[in-house]
């Protein structure tokens, strides 16, 4: 630690016009990188240069114009919400309307809300992540953000949609809960997943076919409720649902071109 | 006052900003570009070639919106055709496509805030980088202007407003200068000149005259391929007084397309 330098030095370095010698100088800011006591010193012994440049700044921010107006609830939503999405979330909410109304009017049938839950959220996730759907695509593709982090944020906006409307509709047909969202879940995940080798679009529509064909048809034609959908199975669900996320996560860097093959 | 990180004072250890080796990349079914040699370092490079030459598709390959058939493709040093992760390659791009959709209801602001935010800017940095961009292209006027409301050239500048948002290193225009009126294309060749200083810029024209005014560098595909690279004089310098053309520069534009085509034939 050197030896602090007297006020009148200070006064003199901090005086632009004062002649210092140059070895003096050096001295000083030397001891001034050490010494926050002769800092703060340097500071108020000069002009109130700070306090005048700080009032310079208010004037210039209160007399200046107005900052632009800023709608951040516009911004936030097309952060999460693709207007494009907007007709297959239609198609699905209708769907599911659909099925409640059938419920009503045969009660004997196995329920229909249980059979289109897994299909529910598919038309939502393939329109959030198609080029040919979202005006702004080629912008959006080559940015940084356009990943499965995006694609993520898209889908659980369709999924705030499609979840209260799928409850909404077990509690009036008196579906089991766990077992309307955790296919429904668990469909989303594998369309995700499936997604990174195939594209999200030509897996949703895969998925879709597989499940008409292989559980919505036998049952409409046996009118019973088919073994994958009972009660029991909804550990499997939970199970399937955080296997598939956790593949679609490892699956990210196939996403990153908005569609994900070729 | 900001803390410069080490990687903004590491020195750039890549020789081009683009380099692009065999490169081949599909449009639908039909091989656009096939088999592209390419290297361009810092300056404004013009980009010609005749409708369907492959102008767009090798664009959208460098913007990595297309994923490369085949050949090898480097960014900013950094190899973009494999599954790679292209957040750090996207940060330093900024590409204008031909055509591009937005939110009508965005105000021009809006639009290109969005766009910085895409782009993962740091979040203080946007509001004056987007100020920045929109008085650069000469829309300050119209900043706060919904973007339904623009003429065909003034959605021209809010899209390359957003395309040098981030300050890119590598920045993409494909055909900016459609649309914009004479006097807007000559602020406009400034502003290349500027960008062109201390960056990679690639754009994609049909105007011969732009190229020869404002590039540095004059690149020229036809069919996929790389049929010329050189200076605008070096052009000039291709074309003979009986080749088509009003100009020095479009007789050396055709006179090189000619010999391609006969060549390849």
């Amino acid at each position: 630690m050197t030896t602090h330098p007297s006020p009148a030095v200070l006064g003199r370095y901090a005086d632009r016009d004062a002649d210092l010698a140059e070895v003096t100088i050096w001295s000083v800011e030397l001891h001034l990188e050490t010494c926050a006591d002769c800092r703060a010193a340097l500071t108020t012994s000069g002009d109130d240069l700070l306090a005048r440049i700080a009032t310079g700044l208010d004037t210039a921010i209160a007399t200046g114009p107005a900052s632009a107006p800023r709608r951040r609830w516009l911004v936030a939503l097309h952060r999460w919400f693709v207007w494009a999405s907007l007709p297959w979330l239609t198609v699905s909410l209708a769907m599911l309307g659909c099925a409640v109304l059938i419920q009503w009017m045969l009660p004997g049938f196995p329920k229909l809300v249980l059979l289109l839950a897994p299909v529910a959220p598919l038309p939502a996730v393939a329109g959030a992540w198609t080029r040919r759907f979202d005006p702004s695509w080629e912008l959006l593709a080559g940015t940084p953000a356009a990943g499965l982090t995006m694609l993520l944020r898209r889908t659980a906006a369709a999924l705030a949609v499609i979840v209260p409307a799928l409850t909404l509709a077990g509690f009036q047909t008196g579906t089991p809960l766990a077992m309307g969202l955790l296919p429904c879940l668990a469909f989303t995940a594998a369309t995700i997943a499936l997604g990174a080798f195939v594209g999200v679009r030509r897996a949703a529509a895969g998925l879709g076919a597989a499940w008409t064909l292989a559980v919505i048809t036998p049952t409409v034609l046996t009118t019973h409720l088919p073994a994958v959908l009972q009660p029991g199975t909804a550990p499997v669900w939970a199970l399937m649902t955080v296997a598939l996320a956790g593949l679609a996560a490892t699956r990210a860097g196939h996403l990153h071109r908005l569609i994900s093959t070729s | 006052m900001r803390t410069v990180s080490a990687a903004e004072t590491a020195p750039t250890l890549h020789p081009w900003a683009v380099h692009a080796e065999g490169l081949r990349v599909r449009a639908g079914r039909h091989m656009a570009v096939d088999g592209l040699n390419l290297a361009l370092g810092t300056g404004v490079h013009g980009l010609l070639g005749p409708n369907g030459a492959g102008k767009t598709t090798l664009m959208r390959s460098l913007a990595t919106v297309l994923k490369p058939a085949g050949g090898r493709l480097e960014l900013l040093g950094e190899q973009v055709d494999t599954r790679a992760d292209l957040r750090r390659v996207r940060r330093g791009l900024g590409y204008l496509p031909q055509q591009f959709g937005f939110y009508p209801r965005f105000t021009v602001r809006e639009f290109v805030e969005y766009m910085a935010w895409l782009k993962e800017m740091p979040k203080q940095a946007v509001p004056g980088a987007t100020q920045r961009a929109i008085e650069r292209v000469g829309l300050a006027a119209k900043a706060d202007a919904r973007m339904k409301t623009l003429s065909g050239g003034m959605l021209r500048r809010a899209g390359i407003a957003q395309a040098i948002v981030n300050d890119p290193a590598v920045l993409l225009l494909d055909e900016p200068t459609v649309g914009l009126d004479p006097e807007q294309r000559l602020d406009f060749r400034e502003l290349l000149r500027d960008l062109g200083t201390d960056s990679c810029v690639l754009v994609s024209t049909h105007l011969v005259e732009d190229v020869v005014a404002a590039c540095t560098d004059v690149v020229i595909v036809n069919e996929g391929r790389l049929v010329f690279q050189g200076t605008p004089a070096e052009l000039t310098s291709q074309g003979t007084d009986g080749d088509p053309g009003d100009s020095p520069a479009e007789r050396g534009y055709s006179a090189l397309l000619r010999r391609h085509r006969a060549g390849t034939r």
